[in-house]
């Protein structure tokens, strides 16, 4: 599996190239990348539909844990099959969408690299690999929504996306994190035989809290849907991809995926549960105020991927079998009608509001048929694959009088919705100005793929069931189940509801008028909503670090060095007292009268520099601050040491030499209460600093790392130069690390000093 | 600054210094030296050039962008942890190598040209700072 994601990855990073080379064979030419993926995922059927799934892993880091293991069994097939075969569609539905747009390149690069991120995510069976992944797929499609980075509203449209998904991520790594420490293993596929242990720990409250807020962000459950709708900003194929039948089911995968560790309490199922059926309706009846075609479409797919936490939290048998049915469904209808919208958006111009449209019929045919396709399938009509999956999900719902009639309102939004989409633009009187030709042959292939799939599936539905539904039930109950999906059940109290429930739809569609009306004077409730919580929550935190960048960053040096001088020497005293302080002071060599007298010297020097009036006397002060220390590292055998010194303390002068010329006369211009201030930090951090050195005297490693320097230095690194052996060879990994900061650091007092505006690079 | 005592002392200097700096940079593993002060004195060489003349001179003298030396400098000490890859060592162990040149043995290995790039990257910094500072008008 990761030789196949990689060369999704090798076709993303290719795309540009690609594209620069054939521009009208782009989509035809990266095809082969998911459409390998999807062959492979295939020839899997028969074995993982016996339930003999597919292990591959490659070691990472071994020392860690961490290895690239990948795990296809029934759920994972579902979502993979799904994922590969419309990003296939896509790839080519982009195709004829951005014919002679310079960008397509970019676009398919980054929907290309979305689509293994996704891959990843439903194939991976390590924790961190999937979150690795998962994390992936919110990068992707940050850069998705903001594909057209000009427009600030896709842009903030993307931030906001990411945000939330990425905070999200975070808590989900924080959950996997708690359960690999209950279970000991990062392994997905073995936590199941560990969710006992998992449910009776303390822990087990935390991790599902933490994965739900996961899970919950991505797949845009309340209160975190809001960044779902805003995401219609993206390009309508990334739209159809990414939130309608891929990305947002991610977090609904999460929670399928460990149903069976982590669910089967009350708590879960609570959580689930509530959530998902707030979400569902509250979706559901948001769309019902909606004229945009893909807004519509943005709220009917929170409300669907609530309806699938919530079935998923019911977990029983028969809801499990029947989100994975209603996942399917779902996956067909929804992608379609968006590349409908799309397609329609494209073909007139930019009209994107339902009620500016009509009578599409003529001009586009062929658009109309696979529009209606997917339409009725969303709205449950017999005979298309929805109507099979919402008889499923009645008789799941079974003895719970509540979530069955919010099934019949959501269920009757969903044909109001599909009805709009797929039966409003095309019938009826066309508006005056409205233009129209149908799709080009490229964007035709999707939408016909997928809607004549919404009725195929139906007509096969028993085939289906087996080969799709059944394994993934399977995959998220950990035991063997058996779908029979039929598309006539005989007569029952479910087909009446079901029948009632396009009855009411039919006649909400009629009415539509009321629901805008409605829809318009509750807008001013979205000052409310979690959209703005969110958007205070933003001016809050980017308003604290406004704040505090204005108390710390002076922009003066002085400040500076004081604050970083004063924090660094308050941190070490209080560590040094917490440690004990200065202990004995035992054992101190006696001081020789040259060492004192270099020592007095030195003082009077630093005395000297501070009380200096003119700066050349200053710096020559300092340099025999500098000198004395090389004369007494000469004398305490560190010759080494002292050379550097000597240097250094040259070097100091001369470019202290240099500076000069740029600083203005000098003044004597700090106040007395700042002198003494300084004063006060000079001293304690020198004070500090002498009785750590002391203190350090008194430390007693068992055996000092000197020593065994001083074994091998020239057996192992056939050097007689301890300090150098130690630079070079024993550290030299160090010492790397620092050359590299002295080069940044270079580069930025470069940048500092020639990069200013106006002015010109010399070399 | 213009002195003709420190440009004519400047004068005499400057190509000892610069010998000396490759002395102390290959003495460094038995004796006191190495990579860092020998880049050092190397930057001290162009810096007193570049005091006693001026910054376009010294320029000239160095020939390369000291911007460029850095990156040499960064680049052979990357490049000589990576022969221990290909024996199979973890990254930068030191490997060492006898030749035998003009008749005499010489001891090579990795840790020597990783003082190289030290020796490159401290006159490269020192001189991307002290040219920087010296232009400054």
């Amino acid at each position: 599996m990761l030789p196949l994601i990689t060369i999704c990855l090798l076709a993303a990073l290719a795309a540009p190239w690609v594209y620069r080379l054939a521009p009208k064979y782009t989509g035809i030419l990266l095809m082969p990348a998911p459409v390998a993926m999807f062959a492979w995922l295939a020839l899997q059927v028969p074995a993982v539909v016996h339930g003999h799934p597919v292990d591959q892993s490659v070691p990472w880091v071994e020392g860690l844990g961490l290895e690239a293991a990948f795990r296809l069994d029934g759920l994972s097939m579902l979502f993979a099959l799904l994922i590969s075969g419309i990003g296939t569609l896509i790839v080519v539905y982009s195709q004829g969408y951005f014919n002679g747009h310079l960008q397509q390149g970019r676009f398919m690069m980054y929907i290309l690299a979305f689509m293994a991120s996704m891959l990843g995510v439903v194939l991976a069976d390590h924790l961190l690999i999937l979150f690795i992944f998962w994390e992936l797929t919110s990068f992707t499609s940050y850069l998705l929504i903001g594909f057209n980075h000009g427009n600030e509203e896709a842009r903030t449209a993307a931030l906001q996306s990411m945000m939330v998904t990425v905070l999200g991520g975070l808590f989900l790594l924080a959950g996997v994190v708690l359960v690999a420490e209950v279970t000991g293993t990062w392994r997905i596929s073995e936590l199941v035989a560990h969710s006992e242990q998992l449910r009776e720990h303390p822990y087990y409250l935390p991790i599902i809290i933490l994965v739900c807020i996961g899970a919950f962000t991505k797949s845009a459950q309340f209160p975190f849907h809001f960044w779902l709708p805003n995401a219609m900003q993206a390009p309508t194929p990334a739209s159809a991809y990414l939130h309608s039948s891929t990305m947002v089911k991610a977090g609904v995968y999460l929670l399928a995926r460990l149903h069976p560790a982590l669910g089967g309490t009350q708590e879960w199922s609570m959580i689930l549960t509530t959530v998902g059926a707030v979400t569902f309706l509250l979706g559901a009846i948001m769309a019902l105020g909606q004229h945009v075609m893909k807004r519509l479409l943005a709220y009917t797919t929170v409300s669907a991927l609530g309806a699938m936490v919530m079935l998923l939290g019911i977990g029983t048998e028969e809801t499990i079998k029947a989100m994975s049915a209603f996942v399917l469904a779902h996956a067909f209808y929804k992608a379609a009608l968006f590349l409908v919208a799309g397609g329609i958006t494209h073909e007139t111009g930019g009209e994107t509001s339902v009620d500016r449209l009509g009578g599409l019929r003529k001009a586009m045919p062929f658009t109309f048929v696979c529009a209606l396709l997917a339409g009725l399938s969303m709205g449950g009509f017999p005979p298309f694959f929805g109507f099979v999956a919402k008889e499923n999900w009645l008789h799941a719902l079974g003895d719970h009088p509540l979530l069955i009639a919010a099934t019949v309102i959501g269920g009757a939004a969903y044909v109001l919705v599909g009805l709009s989409v797929s039966w409003k633009p095309f019938n009826g009187n066309p508006p005056e100005g409205l233009h129209a030709h149908e799709m080009p042959w490229s964007m035709r292939i999707g939408p016909l793929v997928l809607g004549a799939g919404s009725l195929l599936l139906a007509v096969f539905c028993g085939t289906v069931g087996h080969l799709l539904v059944e394994p993934a039930a399977s995959g998220i109950t950990a035991e063997a189940v058996h779908v029979h999906l039929h598309l006539w059940a005989g007569f029952n109290p479910f087909l009446m509801i079901s029948l009632a429930t396009l009855v009411l739809g039919a006649v909400c569609y009629r009415g539509r008028g009321v629901f805008l009306k409605a829809g318009r004077s509750l807008s001013g409730l979205v000052r409310f909503g979690p959209d703005a919580g969110y958007r205070q929550l933003l001016d809050a935190v980017l308003g604290f670090a406004a704040w505090q960048t204005r108390l710390i960053q002076s922009g003066i040096l002085r400040h500076y060095i004081r604050l970083a001088v004063a924090t660094a020497t308050a941190l070490v005293a209080a560590a040094f007292i917490r440690g004990g302080g200065l202990k004995g002071l035992e054992d101190l060599s006696p001081l020789s009268i040259t060492s004192v007298l270099v020592g007095l010297l030195m003082i009077a020097a630093a005395v000297a520099t501070v009380h200096s009036r003119s700066r050349l006397r200053s710096i020559l002060c300092m340099g025999t601050v500098g000198f004395g220390m090389a004369l007494l590292f000469t004398f305490y055998g560190a010759p080494d040491l002292a050379m550097t010194q000597l240097v250094i303390e040259t070097l100091t002068v001369i470019l202290l030499a240099l500076a000069f010329y740029h600083l203005p006369p000098f003044s004597n211009s700090s106040a007395k209460r700042t002198r003494s201030i300084d004063l006060v930090v000079s001293i304690a951090a020198g004070a500090i600093i002498s009785l750590l050195v002391l203190a350090a005297l008194d430390v007693q490693n068992p055996t000092p790392i000197s020593d065994y320097y001083l074994e091998n230095s020239y057996d192992e690194a056939h050097g007689r130069n301890i300090v150098n052996v130690i630079l070079v060879d024993f550290r030299g990994f160090d010492t790397l690390g620092e050359i590299t900061v002295m080069t940044i650091a270079a580069l930025g007092a470069y940048a500092l000093l020639k990069l200013r505006p106006g002015k010109e690079d010399p070399s | 600054m213009t002195s003709t005592i420190l440009r004519t002392a400047t004068r005499y200097m400057f190509p000892p210094l610069l010998v000396f700096s490759v002395y102390v940079l290959f003495r460094g593993h038995h004796y006191p030296g190495g990579g860092f002060v020998g880049g050092l004195f190397a930057g001290s060489a162009f810096s007193l050039f570049a005091l006693s003349n001026n910054v376009a001179r010294a320029r000239a003298l160095l020939r390369a962008d000291p911007r460029d030396v850095t990156a040499a400098g960064l680049a052979t000490a990357l490049f000589s942890g990576l022969p221990a890859l290909f024996a199979g060592h973890p990254f930068m162990t030191g490997m060492w190598w006898d030749l035998h040149l003009f008749g005499t043995e010489v001891h090579v290995g990795t840790p020597t040209i990783f003082d190289i790039g030290v020796y490159l990257v401290v006159l490269g910094v020192l001189l991307t700072l002290v040219f920087g500072l010296g232009e400054e008008e």
